[in-house]
């Protein structure tokens, strides 16, 4: 069981990251929130300090600006004295009408996704194999297990940032480092609201308490569970058979 | 967030590509030689020295601070930039020129002592210093002035080097000699990177007749008989090494065994090759039994106290057989460069890595100080794993390390348990060494404090090494780990 005394949340200002770096300050972390919507930061942060003093800060930054993850990364590590775990919860899923081809919409899904991810686990993971300590967590999902005719670009993004989290654990595992692939199902969330045809949905607080808990035994897995079993029914599909299902 | 923001304008390896102010060169977990120290920085890998200047001036722009890396061989942080940029130029390693009558050589920084004796062998010529890897680049032995075992003989690598080009932060190039910038000669060479970038170095090597050296080991019982011997070889042996045994107390305290060295000359023993060609430079394919590749594993079964016991008692008395003190001929290289050879074999001392200290001592109270350092070891429990004695004498360098006297090398394995007993060593170590009047040298460091410098240099010696910093580097832009460590 890995103690966390600080840790960064990429994507904290709702949703899943949201109640990542919620729970973490109620367990005595130090966390720093990370995301576009300054207000949204604010108005969490100063909930979080009036249980924690000091124990969260905020960094407004957008992860399409790839440059500044480093230098943001930088900043958040000297703010917080240190860092024992990352958290990449940023994300956009776009929706994707019948016949709608959309570049702008895949871009910034790959961009966010899986561009920013790498932007912030590369100096991460540098960090962590340098001193042989640390975890690094993506949020990736059930989603990037087959490619589906509704979301082109969002199961793209997922099935690869899967990949690269496989990758980057097979790279730094050896330095004692780390790296959890989480992969939710269905999670009431500002991403799924309005949405259709959603089953076994769970509440943003619960993904995050399964994340948290597969994070302390660095362990990747499903949120919840089951959709392991999902999963391994969806990649036995034929792709002749997968295309002519409703999913 | 604009649309060109991928655009590749600049050189994507050290410019960014979209006017941001940050520099999108790759980032490296580098570490010491000694794997005791590690850090991230970004690193780029100039194409030629024409780059450089346009290195400096980018780091400058994203605010990173520049350190020069070699072939890496350094223990410690010396090669190291935290949080900066590493400026890697062992990849310029092409040979200028090579004049074989008088046996100089115009090289490019990254041309590792390899390269070069491998070029000037055939035509009788060895490098007149050399470490003890043939890795290390010439650059970087011009940096650190390196001792060879020849160092009471024939002085450090700098006393070898006639000339060089130096680009400095600013982007000049300057060409140094002993007659045209002499201050700044002397004070690059033995500059530990810090005063600019050495891009084009001529050297002048030394005269061999043939490949091969005699080497006649001398066991000596006990520490001041190891002097003793050395101090009787000193004046014509061409290369004299003692190793300690540090686990030995007692009367057989400093146990060990003294190597002298000597160049085999042509026709001394009839019939014998000369082994003046790469391919008469031979070397062991066995060790301790083990194909050379794999006998770093058998080590680490032995980096503990009673393994080195063992391993130190039966090299001590290995020393004696066939016949006991009896020389033997061995190849220059397998004599100058036999850890090379054992691949991984610091792998032995574990997941912490190690750190080397390395106290020079004046003659005059060497052999009392080197016996309160073995001992003050012994009293901690940490005795050294490796102890080598060599002979050191002054040169004219501005930050040299060397002095009249001796130097003892020490590696110790670092431990999660015991780094912090090897600290307050260390410290006893420097100690004792400065009030002495010793030194220390920072290709091995890894341990010295902000306050250790002024006493190993004087005030004066570092006083006129900041100006020359302030007059090249303004915005002191070179910076390593270890300047930054020690406040330098
Ligand atoms: C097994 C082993 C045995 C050794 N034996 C000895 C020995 O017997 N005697 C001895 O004196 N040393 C010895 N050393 C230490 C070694 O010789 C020095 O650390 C040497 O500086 C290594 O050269 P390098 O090319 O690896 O340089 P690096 O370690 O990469 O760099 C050394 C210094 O040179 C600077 N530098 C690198 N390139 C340039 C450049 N182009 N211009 C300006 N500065 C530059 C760096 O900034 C750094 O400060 C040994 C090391 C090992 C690993
Ligand atoms: N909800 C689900 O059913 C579900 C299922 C599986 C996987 N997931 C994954 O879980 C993660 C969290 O999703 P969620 O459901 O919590 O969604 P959410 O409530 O919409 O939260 C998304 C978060 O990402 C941030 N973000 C988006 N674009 C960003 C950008 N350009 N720069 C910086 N931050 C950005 C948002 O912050 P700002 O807008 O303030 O920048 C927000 O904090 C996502 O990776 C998602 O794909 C969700």
């Amino acid at each position: 069981m890995k103690i966390f005394r600080t840790a960064i949340v990429v994507g904290a200002s709702s949703g899943i990251g949201e109640a990542i770096a919620r729970q973490l300050v109620v367990q005595g972390t130090r966390v720093a929130l990370v995301a576009r919507r300054e207000d949204e930061l604010t108005r969490l942060a100063s909930e979080l300090n009036a249980v924690h003093p000091n124990g969260a800060m905020t960094f407004v930054h957008d992860v399409r600006d790839f440059a500044s993850a480093p230098k943001v990364l930088d900043q958040a590590v000297a703010a917080l004295g240190g860092l024992d775990i990352l958290f990449y919860a940023a994300g956009v899923m776009h929706l994707i009408a019948e016949s709608e081809y959309a570049f702008a919409k895949d871009r910034e899904t790959i961009e966010v996704n899986l561009l920013g991810a790498m932007a912030w686990m590369n100096p991460t993971a540098a960090r962590f194999e340098s001193v042989r300590a640390g975890t690094i967590v993506g949020l990736s999902s059930i989603a990037g297990e087959r490619g589906r005719r509704g979301n082109p670009a969002y199961t793209t993004s997922k099935a690869a940032l899967t990949t690269y989290l496989e990758a980057l654990r097979n790279r730094v595992s050896r330095y004692g480092v780390s790296v959890v692939t989480v992969k939710p199902g269905y999670v009431d969330t500002a991403m799924t609201r309005g949405l259709r045809g959603l089953f076994w949905l769970i509440s943003a607080e619960e993904a995050a308490r399964q994340t948290l808990a597969l994070a302390r035994r660095g362990r990747s897995g499903f949120v919840p569970r089951r959709w392991g079993l999902v999963a391994l029914v969806l990649r036995m599909i034929p792709s002749w058979l997968f295309r002519r299902l409703n999913v | 967030m604009t649309s060109d923001h991928m655009d590749g304008r600049g050189d994507p390896r050290f410019e960014s590509g979209d006017g941001h102010d940050g520099m999108d060169a790759p980032l490296r977990v580098s570490e010491g030689w000694g794997r005791a120290v590690r850090s991230v920085s970004r690193y780029v890998v100039p194409r030629s020295a024409d780059e450089l200047a346009e290195i400096f001036a980018a780091a400058s722009r994203a605010g990173l601070k520049v350190a020069l890396h070699g072939g890496g061989n350094s223990y410690g942080d010396a090669a190291l930039n935290e949080g900066g940029l590493l400026v890697d130029t062992s990849v310029l390693r092409k040979i200028l020129a090579w004049d074989s009558s008088r046996g100089t050589a115009t090289v490019e920084p990254g041309v590792t002592i390899e390269d070069l004796w491998r070029r000037a062998i055939a035509n009788g010529y060895w490098p007149a210093v050399v470490p003890g890897t043939q890795f290390a680049t010439v650059a970087g032995c011009a940096a650190m002035n390196i001792h060879g075992k020849n160092n009471f003989r024939v002085g450090p690598f700098g006393d070898h080097v006639e000339s060089f080009e130096l680009v400095t932060p600013r982007g000049e190039r300057l060409f140094c000699s002993r007659t045209e910038r002499a201050k700044l000669f002397h004070a690059a060479i033995s500059g530990f990177g810090q005063l600019g970038v050495f891009t084009k170095i001529t050297l002048r090597l030394k005269r061999v007749e043939t490949g091969l050296v005699r080497v006649r080991p001398m066991r000596a019982d006990s520490l001041s008989e190891c002097f003793d011997r050395f101090e009787e070889n000193l004046d014509d042996a061409d290369y004299l090494v003692g190793w300690i045994d540090c686990l030995k107390s007692g009367r057989d305290l400093g146990r060990g065994v003294l190597h002298r060295a000597d160049h085999v000359r042509a026709g001394e023993i009839p019939g014998l090759p000369l082994a003046l060609d790469a391919n008469g430079q031979s070397l062991p394919t066995h060790i301790l039994g083990l194909p050379k590749s794999e006998a770093w594993r058998a080590l680490r079964l032995l980096m503990n106290h009673s393994g080195m016991r063992f391993l130190n008692a039966a090299k001590f008395h290995a020393a004696a057989f066939p016949q006991a003190d009896a020389p033997y001929l061995q190849s220059l290289i397998a004599f100058s460069f036999l850890l090379d050879y054992l691949p991984g074999w610091k792998r032995a001392y574990g997941p912490g890595g190690l750190v080397q200290v390395q106290p020079f001592v004046p003659h005059a109270v060497a052999r009392d100080v080197i016996r309160e350092i073995l001992e003050r070891c012994q009293a901690r429990g940490l005795p050294s794993y490796l102890g080598v004695l060599k002979r050191h004498r002054v040169d004219p360098f501005l930050l040299t390390h060397a002095l009249e006297g001796w130097s003892l090398a020490m590696d110790f394995r670092v431990t999660d348990g015991n780094r912090a007993a090897l600290r307050a060593l260390a410290d006893e170590i420097t100690d004792l060494t400065l009030a002495a009047g010793g030194k220390f040298y920072f290709a091995k460091d890894q341990m010295l404090r902000p306050s250790d410098p002024g006493r190993i240099f004087g005030a004066a010696p570092l006083a006129e090494f900041a100006r020359i910093k302030r007059e090249l580097d303004p915005e002191s832009l070179l910076q390593s780990q270890l300047a930054r460590r020690l406040h330098l």
